[in-house]
């Protein structure tokens, strides 16, 4: 019966859990990590970067998502859109074809797979002759030319791949109808390029690595005109009217050639090395469009003179007189333009370039040429990301006032709205307005709007000004000088060279509601700034806080404190710093917390913590938590790196030493030298062969960095006695020590007069000394008490002061609870000891019911060092759920993550991407759109003009695979559901493990 | 032959003749053989014939081989009945004079100088205090120990090492392996954790029942097959202070025979290295050895419940004034019982002082204020705060 009974409550608590937790991977924001391949369709309006790592990744309107996953862990090297169509092709590193197609599912769309395909060629043929080397999707959109390194090209029908060997145009093909006096036949290298006639949908031209084009009537099978271009081929382009080609070549120059007219035309009509004189690096491509009225535009990637610019990566636009070399600061993988119009056959619009970095689009209808500001693919690692810090629920106010100051920095970006429209937004409003920040190497703090799918930036604060660096901070390199040539524009934002490491931001706090923030650093440097809408010009007092109290033996080996600009500094709207703490010794900032209706920072480094009073700019408290005998904290970052080198030459020397004294014994004993040389050979021997083994030790008081500050908290709570709660500040450290300091705050009416003072109340040693990641006092009800200032303007419940406050203790190892005002132990979780994983990031979080409106449980979200995400109840400690998440390997990933209070994350999966995670059932963000499918008007079947002639042929040749459409349907149709019973099989497999996790 | 005659006729008589000497006094009385009572009725006895009533005593009886053996619970008191013969001999001392060295078996190795010369002895002053005090088993702290023998397969070992208010590092290193196993499809290899090196002087080394090469099969009963070598590095250190290993010996030979008569339960036995140390409180023999004592029998003086309880949880808290006091637990009283008898000595030689009074009208008071004093003490000595 009472087995029974404790049945039915597990189950029920299983539905609770399954109501408020469940694991989403949900969105992924920022750049991908080393694009290999960008594609857009201008029909759906929707851009397309494949990666390295085998990532395809569909882009449209802001919020418009998609993104899927080649299974081969092969890098991206070709993306096309099959015209007209919601179907793409990839091409693979591993030479195999992919098909993806969007499909609607319950009004969304999703990106699958649909099928794969790789080219076979005739049996013991080189793997060369089906080497794809350019891909042409036909304007019928059911076949695809497949040119290969052999210098074939097949044709493949698609969306089936199925082989049309019939209409293959071979090597031998080409060869046979060129003229004989082109260069004896030499080889013709590898299909380069192959453009479809923009006015004649039979006429494909193939351009060869040697330079050779050939036009190719489809129907006829055979060649129409050569085009005998002698340098090495980089890229053609076939001119809208179908009246020119333009070919670019590998020493810099383009050629314009006459298509009109059978037979070959010797000599281009216009050749032209636009940097000339001295050698160039090649054009790798060329695009030409015209313009309703005047001049077309062109566009050339490359072609700069090698000796002097060969290291720069540039795109060259010439439209009339007007000549700009974009200037890039990473490679250029791919660019294409966006053209006005219903049907995108209008003026250029918007040049869209992507480079190894950052997705950069330029306005190309606004005078000057501005840059337009992307709404996703935002480069967040423009200066490496250093830490990140999220604040849920942004009051209206204070969004709008960031806003506005972010609005004034970006006055050079282009008034345009995005040019990228395609598909529909079809996620709810986000329910809150979402703050990320993240901190960079360079001394900078970027605010993101992450709300929802896209992560927008907003405002950027650099805290350099304050400082006096060896660069200055107006840099004039980037200026353009009249009558340069080539005329260099600089573009993108991507800058990973940091002119100073110690302006690195290691640690961030804000206050939502005040608008105060502080941001402290790598030499421990701690600012205060307060949000302001006017421009102020002001100096920042700088006070030392010396954490070593006096403690003569160390001597810091690190870097120096940063020097403060003693003269007023002129800070634009925004964030504006009017106090700086600097730590003494200047190491890295390992925790901070701001309480602003206490007007108070705390720091902490590896040598001890500080208390600062910000209104009346003061040192409160300074505490040294070091452990005299632990001289490697005294080592700065740098000096360590030194002392290694250090020891690996003194360890060196000695083997050398001893081999010279065993010579020089030599003559005295044969014997010892032997004994010597074995010894010295067994040693190098164990050396070598010892295999990588761990010392099992309990962690003791000696051990190094036990003084070093992991997290810092500021509570009102029973700290003396349990009639009084007052303000109290807890300081967690890598030892296991955690100290409990009480503070006097004067009344309010006095607050600027009067000290605040602070009294150490109680130290706690844990006994298994592992490092304290956090520390949270829960109320009278066991929830987490409100954040300050958060009662005062009505977001929160007021914390029950009435029953008995409780101390959480998070260390590395266990989760503990402690009574107040007495602290004994209460409850606690060992996690470490159960599974061997450690806790490195903790968040306190609350879960809502995805059921019922008004049911919801505080809980701490952890994320281990196994890469594992837990949740762990409230005030119960006990773990509700496990999902793995991160790789174990993936340190900086973990290190990383970031958790919001409502049970989403984000953590980087490369230097340039947040993966954004919901733990929440009830609180995701992912993308959710529907791309439909063009309609299939006669006007805009063909985006360039329809063929006056050819068109009765084309229906003659889509008549001939008529009952082969049908096949195909039939297997399209099968291959096609496949994926779809795949997809469900794989989610409901998912939903079994779910359940069982939950059930533990 | 003389002494053949008289041992049955005593028996007959089912009584037994007691000599007890405390200081200079001697009390003679008789206890019947077949009912010779609990150990507490008999030490109020002792305590009764002597009319020292509030006097802690060591209760030691001389057997047959003339050594001096410990009366202090109801085994050994039966014991001690049943092999008198026909005079049973005790020596009662005060627990804080004690001296332990006095207790012992090896009256073969000190063949001349017998226990009870030494015990007559003992009040001398100028006799030199042995360097290491011996004392009572109750009084040894555990270091080690084999367990669940009954439950396990012959070929592993599972081994508690107290770390527990020990200076002594653990002093073992682990790695990756691979073994082999015995799976349905065959032989496998599979990977695995060995104990990679032991520092010399570590308690790993020192308790002899760990070795290099030896598998980690299980940590505190967890199982670590499938975890990686850092995962099982974090869970043995989170649990250093009461470390339990399940292992698989490399060397096999030494393995723990199980008696297939079942009559004692589980035997005892260990890979008999050094027995110098004294660490592992089981007796070391060979295989095949007789059984000496029985686990059991020892572990109770040990209140193996406490030793189950999480001694990791005295979190030390310092209050404003400086004051070092242990967490306090429901069960706290139970609790700090371990780490108490390394200093019960130091603490009654300070509390004699008073005089016996002193000693016997406040126990708890006595405790309690030493205790205190001792970790401020140690507070000073260090400068850093020491954990009990």
């Amino acid at each position: 019966m009472k087995r029974f009974r404790r049945h039915g409550q597990e189950s029920h608590r299983d539905r609770i859990k399954q109501e408020l937790y469940g694991f989403n991977k949900t969105v992924e924001h920022g750049f991908p990590h080393q694009p290999s391949a960008l594609v857009f369709s201008p029909s759906l309006q929707l851009l397309a970067i494949g990666t390295r790592s085998g990532a395809i990744k569909l882009y449209g309107a802001p919020g418009v998502e998609f993104m899927g996953l080649h299974d081969e862990n092969a890098a991206v090297t070709q993306v096309h859109f099959l015209p007209q169509q919601v179907d793409l092709v990839t091409l693979l590193d591993d030479n195999s074809l992919h098909m993806w197609t969007l499909r609607a599912h319950h009004g969304v769309s999703e990106l699958l797979e649909t099928g794969r395909f790789t080219l076979t060629g005739p049996p013991g043929a080189p793997p060369s002759v089906t080497r794809v080397t350019a891909v042409l999707t036909h304007s019928s959109g059911d076949m695809l030319f497949l040119g290969t390194e052999g210098g074939h090209v097949f044709v493949v029908e698609v969306p089936g791949f199925r082989e049309l060997e019939e209409r293959n145009i071979s090597l031998e093909n080409v060869t046979n109808s060129l003229p004989e006096d082109y260069g004896g036949r030499r080889i013709l290298e590898h299909v380069e390029s192959l453009q479809e006639n923009p006015v004649n949908p039979l006429q494909v031209l193939i351009g060869y690595g040697r330079g050779i084009m050939v036009i190719w009537d489809l129907e006829r099978h055979s060649a129409v005109k050569h085009i005998p271009a002698t340098q090495q081929l980089e890229s053609v382009w076939w001119t809208e009217d179908g009246g020119h080609v333009l070919s670019s070549h590998s020493d810099g120059s383009y050629c314009r050639w006459m298509v009109a007219g059978e037979g070959t035309q010797s000599e281009p009509e216009k050749s032209e090395v636009p940097y000339g004189h001295f050698p160039c690096k090649a054009i790798s491509k060329i695009i030409q469009l015209p313009t309703e009225q005047g001049p077309p535009f062109l566009f050339l990637s490359g072609g700069m003179p090698r000796a002097s610019y060969g290291d720069r990566h540039c795109i060259s636009v010439i439209h009339s007189k007007t000549h700009v070399a974009l200037d890039f600061t990473s490679r250029i993988i791919d660019f294409f333009v966006i053209r006005d119009g219903p049907d995108h056959t209008g003026d250029p619009s918007a040049l869209v370039v992507l480079v190894e970095e950052e997705l950069v689009v330029i306005d190309l209808q606004t005078e000057g040429w501005p840059v337009i500001q992307t709404p996703y693919l935002v480069p967040l690692h423009c200066s490496a990301i250093t830490c990140s810090h999220h604040v849920s629920a942004i009051p209206l106010k204070m969004w709008e006032r960031v806003l506005s100051a972010g609005a004034l920095q970006n006055t050079h970006y282009s008034k345009k709205p995005w040019p990228i429209t395609g598909g529909q937004n079809l996620s709810p409003d986000a329910p809150q307005r979402d703050l990320l920040l993240t901190g960079h190497e360079d001394g900078t703090v970027r605010f993101w709007d992450a709300s929802g799918v896209c992560l927008y930036p907003m405002y950027k604060l650099s805290t350099a000004g304050v400082f006096l660096t060896d660069a200055e901070p107006n840099d004039n390199m980037n200026q353009c000088t009249e009558g340069e040539w080539p005329p260099f524009r600089k573009v993108g934002c991507f800058d990973p060279y940091s002119d100073d490491p110690r302006l690195g931001v290691q640690k961030i706090h804000l206050c939502k509601y005040s608008g105060y923030l502080t941001v402290a650093g790598t030499a421990g440097q701690i600012l205060v700034l307060e949000l302001n809408d006017e421009a102020a010009e002001q100096t920042v007092e700088a006070t030392v806080a010396d954490l070593l109290q006096g403690q003569e033996s160390f001597r810091w080996k690190g870097h120096t404190r940063l020097e403060v600009r003693e003269e007023p500094v002129t800070f634009p709207p925004g964030f504006q710093p009017f106090a700086l703490v600097q730590c003494q010794p200047p190491a890295v900032v390992t925790a901070l917390t701001l309480h602003s209706e206490w007007k108070l920072v705390t720091f902490g480094t590896s040598h001890g913590f500080g208390l600062y009073d910000y209104q009346q700019k003061s040192n409160v408290l300074v505490r040294c938590t070091l452990n005299p005998s632990d001289q490697l904290a005294m080592e700065g970052p740098l000096s360590r790196v030194k002392s290694i080198k250090k020891s690996l030459r003194q360890s060196f020397r000695r083997i050398r030493r001893s081999r010279v004294s065993l010579r020089k014994h030599h003559v005295n004993s044969a014997a010892k030298v032997q004994e010597a040389n074995a010894r010295l050979e067994a040693e190098l021997a164990e050396m070598e062969l010892a295999p990588v083994q761990r010392k099992i030790e309990a962690r003791s008081s000696d051990d190094s960095f036990t003084g070093l500050v992991r997290t810092l908290y500021f509570a009102d709570t029973f700290l003396s006695d349990s009639s009084h709660h007052t303000p109290s500040l807890w300081a967690g450290t890598n030892g296991g020590s955690v100290f409990a300091y009480q503070l006097r705050l004067p009344p309010v009416e006095r607050r600027s007069e009067d000290p605040v003072s602070a009294h150490p109340a109680k130290e706690i040693q844990l006994m298994h000394r592992a490092p304290v990641v956090g520390i949270v006092v829960l109320d009278g009800h066991g929830s987490p008490l409100p954040e300050p200032l958060e009662v005062a303007h009505d977001l929160a419940r007021s914390a029950d002061m009435q029953g008995c406050h409780q101390l959480l203790v998070i260390s590395e190892e266990q989760f503990k609870v402690f009574t107040l005002p007495k602290v004994s132990a209460k409850m606690k979780l060992k996690l470490t000891a159960i599974d061997g994983s450690r806790v490195r990031r903790v968040g306190v979080a609350w879960f809502g019911s995805s059921r019922s409106e008004d049911y919801g449980e505080s809980g701490l979200t952890v994320l281990t060092n196994q890469g594992d995400l837990h949740v762990v109840s409230l005030p119960g400690v006990k773990l509700q759920v496990q999902y793995p998440c991160i790789r174990r390997e993936d340190v900086s990933g973990i290190a990383s993550c970031v958790f919001t209070k409502h049970g989403q994350g984000f953590y980087l999966i490369s230097p340039s991407e947040f993966e954004r995670f919901s733990l929440s059932a009830r609180c995701v963000v992912e993308p959710r759109s529907l791309v439909e499918v063009p309609s299939q008007t006669p006007g805009t079947t063909l985006p360039r003009a329809q063929p006056d002639g050819p068109s009765v042929a084309h229906r003659n040749s889509t008549r001939d695979t008529d009952d082969v459409a049908v096949l195909q349907e039939i297997q399209k149709s099968l291959e096609g559901y496949q994926p779809t019973f795949l997809e469900n099989n794989v989610k409901s497999a998912l939903a079994g493990g779910k359940v069982l996790t939950n059930g533990d | 032959m003389n002494k053949h005659h008289r041992v049955p006729s005593n028996r007959t008589l089912s009584s037994v003749e007691v000599k007890s000497k405390f200081g200079a006094e001697f009390r003679r009385f008789s206890l019947d053989r077949s009912k010779p009572g609990r150990f507490d009725e008999f030490y109020g006895l002792l305590q009764h014939v002597h009319r020292i009533p509030n006097v802690d005593l060591l209760v030691g009886y001389a057997d047959v081989h003339g050594d001096l053996l410990p009366i202090n619970n109801n085994d050994n008191y039966h014991k001690a009945i049943s092999v008198a013969s026909p005079l049973l001999r005790l020596f009662l001392q005060r627990k804080e004079e004690a001296d332990y060295s006095a207790f012992g078996t090896d009256s073969l190795t000190r063949p001349k100088k017998t226990v009870l010369a030494a015990v007559l002895l003992r009040p001398d002053a100028n006799r030199k205090k042995p360097p290491v005090i011996i004392s009572l088993p109750r009084d040894f702290r555990p270091v080690s120990s084999i367990i669940d023998v009954d439950i396990l397969p012959e070929t592993h070992r599972r081994v508690r090492l107290y770390k527990h208010g020990q200076e002594k590092p653990l002093g073992f290193y682990i790695r990756d392996g691979s073994s082999v196993r015995v799976t349905p499809q065959g032989l496998e290899k599979v990977p695995g954790i060995f104990i990679s090196r032991m520092v010399p002087g570590g308690l790993a080394e020192s308790t002899g029942l760990l070795a290099v090469n030896d598998e980690v099969l299980e940590v505190n009963g967890i199982e670590v097959q499938g975890k990686s070598l850092d995962q099982v590095t974090d869970m043995m250190i989170a649990n250093s202070h009461n470390l339990i290993v399940t292992v698989k010996p490399a060397n096999q030979r030494n393995n723990i025979i199980r008696s297939s008569g079942g009559g004692g339960g589980a035997a005892s036995g260990s890979s008999g290295r050094s027995s110098d140390s004294g660490a592992s409180f089981y007796g070391y023999f060979t295989p095949g050895a007789a059984i000496v004592t029985t686990p059991a029998h020892i572990i109770q003086n040990f209140h193996p419940e406490e030793l189950e309880s999480d001694e990791d949880d005295e979190d030390l808290v310092i209050e404003a004034d400086g004051e070092a006091l242990p967490i306090p637990r429901a069960a706290s009283a139970s609790c700090s019982m371990p780490s108490l008898p390394r200093y019960e000595p130091h603490l009654n030689l300070r509390s004699t002082a008073n005089g016996d009074l002193a000693s016997s009208t406040g126990s708890l008071s006595t405790v309690s204020t030493p205790d205190r004093g001792l970790e401020g003490r140690s507070l000073e000595e260090d400068g850093t705060l020491i954990t009990l």
